[in-house]
């Protein structure tokens, strides 16, 4: 009997990038299979194969035994193939019902029936045990829901395989674990699972093989009973790595940041952070710990003077910042690692070079008076991205052009590299 | 129901019911014959908005409606005149506005070209064509007759103002409430906007947004050569150069004032339609004596009123004017 799926020698090249080579890989009947890899080894680029939505070089892909044409969205989902994507594919001005029917939508005659719509999601959520309100427009919702949304949207065929692709990367803990106890349950009852992901706990807990990638090419397979966390890290970069950080006792010095009864609100206008009180003494790290959506990055946001403090103050070294300035804010010496690096972090279409340069470019050494200075911005490129690690063709390219966690150190590259007292990190870890 | 019909302006309604039975109690007349002029005026604006709204809400700014109105009208005209067949005409200019559609479509989904200066290039092209190809002296022998719809034409006041008039009026009121009930109530309408506001989902969820996006810039333009052919072959009965004269460009900003959604760029249609009307109304009778010129700015003067009044307030497809790339999604 043939395997549920079964790629064979799938090869996709991007100009100048290998994203796949030669990769082969089959997933069963009832089993999780974990594709394990680093940022950028190539493991979004080969699903995405699967479900019609990377065109492979050469190679071939069979579900039960029949071969699919490359590129065929419609053919992958007919043939019973779900995916969860990294990046959410809901239409955020759409309620969850429409979402979750797009593309095969419920009909009386040439209508849309909504009722019978409406009927099949909450008959969906109950089935999978994952809550949601069908009638909830998709933007207002914290993206843990949006997550499940797009679980039950893959769900809704019946699927054979389905696969996620880093689905939790945006989950907290608590969410990830039901997530885990979905996936068990999804292959117990005969779907074939294939699941992306970075986080070695996870594969631990949750698979029956695990397939690793390096570079675009399969650097081993095994099982979670034959190996531990220490010897995943070791496949997936090719080397030893720590697990564990080691680090003494922390050498609290004077306080650096003050914060003193902040209240702000979020964008819906409600009251997101009320009375909030916080010392931060340099040589210190400190977490601030919560569930998504209650004031975190309303917190930071007022920190760094994005976003308007109704009452309160927040002091670096002892001065006042002023609210609503974020450049004056960051030359007070806080910086600022933003939860969306999309958005407040990088300009995607200029490069990497400019980037590293976003909030000093018009300071000495990157410009003299009104005329920027190529060759100091240039040597300090090269310079942070020798030692940041940032994987690029060259300086010069697009910070858009980046894989996730290359987006990720350019920020944390620019913000690191300068004089800084205070430093604001919004989720710096999460996979984006 | 009745929501979405009003739109979020009611009190614009009540007020604007108001006005009208204060005038229809003093002259009922001229109140009648001033609104029924302005369905007149109004309906080949929001018919050209539906174009725009088609188009837009998968994706696609058009900015070419002007050159659709004008090439298309052209191209009935003189099919009509030539063959002395209105009908011919009027599936001339809707096969003309389809190819000027299809023709948007070839440049900026296919090609991805700025989809700004494809519509600059429609416009140009049907400024030199239709000029180019011009002859004077040409008529035709009548234009499509006014009828009253039996019934419900004898309604006093609505009457007269909704259901005299010619067969093309009706077809494109019907046409905007389809559009408008295609839009929210079918899965084509669902598909439509989720190409138009997150293509990735479409086309994860095996929605081919290439298929849509062709599908409905052409569908526009046949809509947009639905308009030329209204406009010359029942409304004017002529054609000169020039002869779309901002229409298309008023029908974008009808469909801005409307939200994107076909019956509230009714309601701005019919709103415009009255404006100029009753200044018609208001030098035809020496009530006020101004300038030609100034009243011919009226619908200009009103769209950048109303375009400076909704910015900030409306919210546009959120994928409008980018090409999609499959890849990078």
């Amino acid at each position: 009997m043939s395997s549920l799926l079964e790629m064979e020698n799938i090869t996709k090249t991007y100009p100048g990038v290998v994203a796949n080579e030669n990769i082969s890989l089959t997933v069963e009947k009832g089993e999780v299979v974990a594709l394990l890899g680093e940022n950028g080894a190539g493991k979004s680029t080969l699903v995405k194969a699967v479900f019609g939505l990377v065109h492979p070089d050469t190679g071939s892909i069979r579900i039960k035994g029949t071969e699919i044409s490359f590129g065929d969205t419609a053919g992958a989902i007919a043939q019973g193939v779900g995916m969860v994507h990294q990046h959410f594919q809901l239409v955020p001005i759409m309620s969850v019902t429409e979402n979750i029917i797009l593309g095969d939508e419920p009909r009386r005659g040439w209508r849309l029936d909504m009722k019978k719509a409406r009927e099949e999601v909450l008959a969906l959520s109950k089935k999978y045990g994952l809550v949601v309100d069908p009638d909830a427009i998709v933007e207002d919702l914290p993206v843990g829901t949006q997550q499940r949304i797009e679980i039950l949207k893959a769900l809704r065929k019946d699927v054979d395989l389905l696969i996620l692709d880093e689905p939790t990367a945006v989950l907290t803990p608590q969410e990830i674990d039901e997530l885990l106890t979905v996936i068990r349950n999804l292959a117990k009852s005969g779907v074939g699972i294939l699941f992306i992901t970075h986080k070695l706990r996870e594969v631990m807990a949750v698979a029956d093989r695990v397939v690793v990638l390096r570079d675009g090419k399969v650097a081993g397979a095994t099982t979670p009973r034959e190996t531990n966390e220490a010897g995943l890290a070791h496949l997936m970069v090719g080397r030893e790595v720590v697990l564990r950080v080691e680090k003494g006792e922390a050498q609290r010095q004077d306080v650096v940041l003050s914060i003193k009864n902040l209240h702000t609100l979020d964008d819906r206008k409600l009251t997101a952070v009320q009375g909030f009180n916080l010392d931060v003494h340099a040589g210190e790290i400190l977490g601030v710990a919560g569930v998504e959506g209650n004031g975190q990055r309303e917190l930071v946001e007022a920190i760094c003077g994005m976003r308007q403090r109704v009452t309160g103050e927040v002091l670096v070294s002892g001065i006042q910042t002023p609210d609503m300035q974020p450049r004056k804010v960051h030359l007070m010496g806080v910086s600022h690692i933003p939860e969306d690096r999309e958005k407040h972090g990088l300009v995607a279409s200029y490069s990497i070079e400019d980037n590293l340069v976003l909030n000093q470019f018009d300071q000495a050494p990157f410009a003299k008076g009104w005329i920027r200075n190529r060759s100091a911005l240039e040597s300090n490129a090269k310079t942070l991205v020798k030692e940041f690690d940032i994987r690029t063709p060259s300086i010069k390219t697009t910070a858009g052009a980046l894989s996730g966690g290359n987006k990720q150190k350019v920020v944390v590259a620019r913000e690191l590299s300068q004089d800084t007292k205070v430093v604001v990190a919004a989720q710096p870890t999460r996979g984006r | 129901m009745a929501k979405k019909l009003l739109g979020r302006r009611p009190l614009l309604f009540i007020l604007t019911a108001l006005v009208l039975l204060f005038f229809y109690l003093r002259d009922s007349l001229v109140t009648t014959s001033v609104m029924s002029t302005s369905v007149t005026f109004g309906l080949p604006l929001a018919m050209a908005a539906m174009v725009g709204i088609m188009c837009e809400r998968t994706g696609i700014v058009n900015i070419g409606i002007e050159g659709t109105l004008l090439v298309s009208s052209f191209v009935g005209f003189f099919t009509a005149s030539l063959t002395g067949n209105l009908l011919l005409g009027l599936f001339a200019a809707v096969a003309m506005g389809a190819v000027a559609g299809l023709l948007l479509a070839l440049l900026s989904i296919t090609w991805k070209m700025d989809q700004i200066i494809a519509g600059t290039i429609i416009n140009i092209l049907a400024t030199g064509l239709t000029s180019f190809f011009y002859k004077q002296g040409h008529t035709i022998p009548t234009t499509f007759p006014e009828f009253s719809l039996p019934g419900l034409s004898s309604i006093p006041f609505f009457g007269p103002v909704l259901f005299v008039h010619g067969p093309l009026t009706f077809f494109g009121i019907f046409v905007i409430i389809a559009l408008w009930y295609a839009l929210y109530f079918t899965p084509w309408g669902l598909r439509s906007r989720s190409v138009g506001e997150h293509p990735s989902s479409a086309d994860t969820a095996g929605v081919s947004v290439l298929k849509m996006r062709y599908l409905n810039v052409t569908i526009a333009g046949a809509i947009g050569g639905l308009t030329g052919a209204y406009l010359t072959l029942e409304l004017v009965g002529s054609w000169d150069r020039g002869f779309s004269a901002g229409k298309g460009f008023t029908a974008l900003a009808l469909m801005i004032f409307g939200r994107w959604n076909p019956l509230g760029a009714l309601g701005a249609g019919i709103f415009f339609g009255v404006a100029q009307a009753i200044t018609n109304q208001l030098m035809f009778s020496q009530v006020i004596t101004i300038p030609q010129q100034l009243t011919n700015m009226l619908p200009y003067v009103l769209t950048i009123l109303i375009l400076a009044i909704s910015a900030g307030k409306v919210r546009a497809p959120a994928a409008e004017g980018q090409p999609y790339e499959k890849e990078s999604a």
